[in-house]
């Protein structure tokens, strides 16, 4: 059995994103018990558990959301854990995408603004933003819903909108925690499609958080977690 | 699945020959695995003797002789008949994985692991079916779909019995 339950401590060099170790609680329960992870340039990477199971927390410890009480991250061999929250603040608008079930789209804003939001909050200026909005609304099937607002277009249109706004930075990294919870089978298989395609086109290695087989079956490993520690896939005896 | 009724719905689109019905037959349900010429001519000749089918005419061009076979009224009513009847819903009450978690139970070996090799085994098929179907056409993408939906229902039940198999193994020691 291939486990990466190993203590904290240096992280392998090559990868993209290595952590070790890690820990977090929340008040007396303990999300996550000396879990580890890696990740190449380009990889995609299933986590799969149970709910409660810890996987979600490993998810935002990972893209720099929380801080863990343990452990260590490193992303291209920077230290997240000693970053300050301004510096981790800027790689994950920088380096980093997300792309959550329940969205996450700024109602109030059309969907082109809002796939053009990452980068004016790089400094892009408003056209340019806009013109690339354009390209990846396109990309993705969904540029006729460029002028509406997220709460006017379907459920499968708005995920399709959110992963537009989740790689339009073309990150190195692509978090996504149960990005198909909301829609249903023919618009999981839509989302998961361009998702894969999209992020073999500009290298962008993906963590998948999904509790569904199917939409882990699109990954090119799995790791699953189980009462906050992390376990490889094993493999099968006789094949 | 019935092979003969296969070739007599084929039949319903017109007499062919048995080259033909293989050709036709391959390009649609054959998958990986080509049929045997046969195997289409052992079922024309269980649907001749039914009177299900008729031999339509016979061509003698410069190689052997070649028979035309067409579907008889007899034969779309029963086609019709097969069409109508639904295929009974399997049960699966017959489990060797449950029964190699109960044997592991009762030997005190560690069943959890016989568990996690199943799930890491139908998690490898389901990835391979899931890169053949983004690869293939719609005919492909539904039969990769039904053997995907198959395969996660059994992970369902894997993860479920790995969540009960403390409680299971107090059951079978009992």
């Amino acid at each position: 059995m291939n486990t990466h339950d190993t203590a904290a401590g240096a992280a392998p060099e090559g990868e993209l994103l290595a952590a070790r170790g890690l820990a977090k609680s929340f008040g007396p329960t303990t999300a996550l018990h000396n879990a580890s992870f890696d990740i190449d340039p380009g990889e995609m990477v299933a986590v799969m558990g149970a709910s409660g199971s810890g996987k979600t927390t490993l998810l935002h410890c990972l893209g720099g959301m929380l801080h863990p009480d343990r452990g260590r991250i490193h992303y291209r061999g920077r230290d997240l854990t000693a970053l300050s929250e301004s510096q981790r603040s800027g790689l994950r608008r920088e380096e980093f995408g997300f792309l959550f079930q329940s969205g996450g789209l700024v109602p109030e804003l059309s969907c082109l603004e809002n796939t053009a939001l990452p980068l004016r909050l790089n400094g892009v200026r408003r056209k340019s933003a806009h013109r690339s909005a354009e390209e990846w609304l396109e990309r993705l099937g969904v540029d006729g819903t460029a002028h509406q607002r997220p709460g006017e277009v379907s459920g499968g249109e708005y995920q399709r909108i959110g992963l537009a706004r989740a790689l339009i930075t073309e990150p190195a990294i692509l978090f996504a925690d149960e990005p198909t919870g909301a829609v249903d089978s023919l618009n999981e298989e839509k989302v998961m499609r361009l998702l894969v395609d999209a992020a073999r086109r500009s290298s962008t290695a993906v963590v998948l958080v999904t509790h569904e087989a199917r939409v882990a079956a699109y990954a090119d490993r799995e790791v699953t977690v189980r009462d906050g520690r992390t376990r490889d896939l094993v493999q099968g005896g006789a094949e | 699945m019935s092979f003969a009724h296969t070739v007599l719905g084929l039949l319903e689109n017109g007499p062919a020959h048995g080259y033909d019905l293989k050709k036709v037959y391959d390009e649609h349900f054959a998958h990986d695995r080509p049929l045997h010429y046969g195997q289409v001519y052992a079922a024309l000749a269980r649907l001749l003797k039914k009177g299900l089918i008729e031999v339509a005419g016979t061509e003698t061009g410069g190689g052997p002789e070649r028979k035309r076979y067409a579907i008889t009224d007899s034969g779309v009513t029963d086609l019709n008949t097969w069409l109508g009847t639904p295929e009974a819903p399997q049960q699966y009450l017959q489990s060797t994985l449950y029964t190699k978690v109960v044997l592991a139970l009762l030997a005190g070996r560690p069943a959890a692991d016989v568990l996690e090799v199943q799930r890491s085994a139908h998690l490898k098929s389901m990835r391979e079916l899931t890169r053949r179907k983004t690869e293939g056409d719609l005919a492909e993408q539904l039969i990769c779909d039904h053997a995907l939906f198959h395969l996660e229902a059994d992970l369902r039940w894997l993860e479920l019995t790995a969540a009960r198999v403390d409680e299971l193994a107090e059951e079978v020691n009992r």
